[in-house]
């Protein structure tokens, strides 16, 4: 079997045999089969409240009706989805300028190129207990509107952690995705742009109009995937809110892990069944987000 | 005189980036600091005596227990994810786009589900509160990127220069060592630093599978915010970003083309 082009482009070959490929993929297979999937198969059984340890055989929707119809189910749900979209557009919106920013400076822009991957390396605790130190009644922020005499003690200060609108949460996530979605960003923009931004400029396109019919086609496959993953990981994280957020209404992930290790036993499948609607919305919404993209390209809209 | 708005940009993004570790390292060396001071009443050792000192082997136990599980991920899926990186980026075959799916569930799916679900079935098996329990909880969400890296890497790379070198004589070993390891080791050094600060930066899979007796440094860092001590608390964060600067510093070279994009 001889593919067009098969000397020159490694990706045009065919397969060296059924064995050989077995061999190289069955290891991974068998962990994201194995492991991650039987973890969440395990996950479903017991959330249907299938657990034989302690005598309970009976499959039923019980455990999800009962987190459904709790009234803090679309609180809890709601907060989430305001939280993740919230960190994902801001940090979508601050991204992008930088990227666009950081194109023109090739000077600076190794450095921070390096500046910009620090963030990715610092753990989401770490930079939530900074936002801590920073933003809480007698945070730092507070501490320096003192000193210019705009408040005159703590609790003049805006509530910022362990608020009803999770500003912490917001921009713990904000200063930690930011540099993602620009370093995603700024790859295809570095690769594609440059050349035809200039030609852009030598047709006299307009600023909105280079960004508009230029930047925006070229970035919006990377930008849209970035996207996805921070509102995946914001939609289902742990840490940031446990510290930051208030102790009602809670986020999605709180939520169950508060059930998962309740001391009452019965209330665990809830917690697990909590975690399997993260993950359902979570997998819906990146489905949906892919149709819509898809339908708006057939009505013709550039993206 | 006009300050160049670039320099002005560099600036705004390192004040942006540098303050949190800045406020944290004074907070560190602050024995009293006071509301409404803007700096420390009075500066002392005492949180890095406590780290180090009286609660030494504690914090020192966690720092080489993160190393260790972070390790031991890192080279699982390094030596599980090279092989299956070499399949998807050199070949096409049916099926691909399957697994590609498949692999990416778990970069969306939350760690936690997962850990929830194992929790049962890996007491039965023994494996909770054990190092190699927490490494295979650890490896679901690091292996696919450590494929994905390793997949891009084989997407540009020519196999022919390992028939080159066999046609001259190379025995496998030094095609190895001598033909596929340099053409590949930027790679492999961003796949394992990848899967090691994915690693080193879980908290709830840990906790949930280790059950409170491996105590990487996320879970001490955890306990410790809830205790309320902030010039300790700030401490152990310094100490918990310091070996993911190393990494980072140690690798800038090969991070040349591939950013760390993707850590989360």
């Amino acid at each position: 079997m001889i593919t067009a082009g098969l000397s020159e482009n490694a990706r045009t070959r065919t397969d060296p045999g059924f064995p050989v490929l077995t061999a190289q993929l069955a290891p991974a297979l068998l962990v994201v089969l194995g492991l991650f999937g039987g973890g969440l198969f395990l996950g479903a059984l017991q959330s249907l409240g299938y657990l034989p340890s302690v005598g309970m055989r009976v499959y039923s929707l019980k455990h999800f009706n009962n987190i459904i119809a709790d009234p803090d189910f679309l609180k809890n749900l709601g907060l989430t989805f305001y939280i993740s979209s919230i960190s994902t557009g801001i940090a979508a919106v601050i991204g992008v300028l930088a990227a666009m920013a950081m194109t023109g400076y090739r000077t600076t822009r190794r450095v921070v190129n390096f500046v910009f991957q620090i963030p990715l390396t610092v753990p989401h605790l770490v930079i939530a207990t900074a936002v801590i130190f920073m933003l809480s009644p007698s945070g730092l922020a507070s501490r320096a509107l003192q000193a210019i005499g705009l408040i005159d003690n703590p609790s003049q200060f805006p509530l910022m952690v362990n608020d009803s609108w999770g500003v912490g949460i917001i921009i713990t996530y904000v200063w930690k995705e930011v540099p993602f979605i620009t370093l995603m960003v700024l790859a295809v923009l570095n690769n594609q742009g440059t050349e035809l931004l200039e030609a852009a400029r030598t047709l006299h396109a307009n600023r909105w109009q280079r960004f508009r019919f230029v930047v925006m086609p070229i970035i919006f496959p990377s930008l849209g995937a970035a996207c996805l993953i921070v509102f995946a990981y914001t939609f289902g994280a742990f840490e940031v809110p446990y510290l930051l957020g208030q102790t009602y209404p809670m986020t999605m992930p709180v939520w169950a892990y508060r059930n998962f290790s309740d001391i009452d036993l019965m209330a665990r499948p809830e917690g697990i069944a909590t975690g399997l609607i993260i993950a359902v919305v979570v997998a819906v919404a990146i489905v949906l987000s892919q149709v819509l993209v898809q339908i708006a390209r057939r009505r013709g809209v550039i993206l | 005189m006009k300050i160049p708005t670039r320099y002005l940009f560099a600036g705004l993004v390192t004040v942006a980036i540098g303050l949190p570790f800045c406020q944290l390292l004074i907070w560190s060396f602050s024995d009293r600091w006071f509301y409404p001071g803007l700096l420390p009443q009075a500066w002392g050792l005492r949180a890095w005596q406590y780290i180090f000192g009286t609660a030494g082997d504690q914090i020192i136990n966690a720092v080489f227990q993160s190393i260790a599980v972070g390790a031991a991920t890192a080279v699982i899926a390094l030596a599980i994810g090279f092989p299956a990186g070499r399949a998807l980026g050199l070949y096409t075959f049916r099926g691909k786009d399957f697994i590609s799916v498949l692999l990416t569930l778990p970069v969306i799916v939350p760690p936690l589900c997962v850990a929830m679900g194992l929790h049962l079935w890996f007491i039965r098996l023994g494996l909770t509160e054990t190092f190699i329990g927490v490494v295979l909880v650890h490896l679901t969400f690091c292996l696919p990127y450590a494929v994905f890296v390793m997949w891009g890497v084989f997407s540009n790379y020519n196999p022919d220069f390992e028939d080159q070198a066999r046609s001259l004589g190379a025995t496998s070993t030094s095609v190895v060592l001598r033909v596929i390891l340099p053409m590949t080791l930027p790679g492999i050094v961003v796949a394992s630093l990848f899967s090691f600060l994915l690693s080193w930066s879980q908290y709830l899979a840990t906790l949930i599978i280790g059950g409170g007796k491996i105590t990487t440094l996320p879970v001490i860092l955890f306990a410790l915010m809830a205790s309320g001590d902030r010039p300790v608390a700030a401490a152990v964060s310094i100490v918990f970003v310091v070996p993911a600067f190393l990494a980072l510093l140690l690798s800038a070279k090969n991070l040349g083309r591939q950013s760390i994009a993707g850590v989360r």
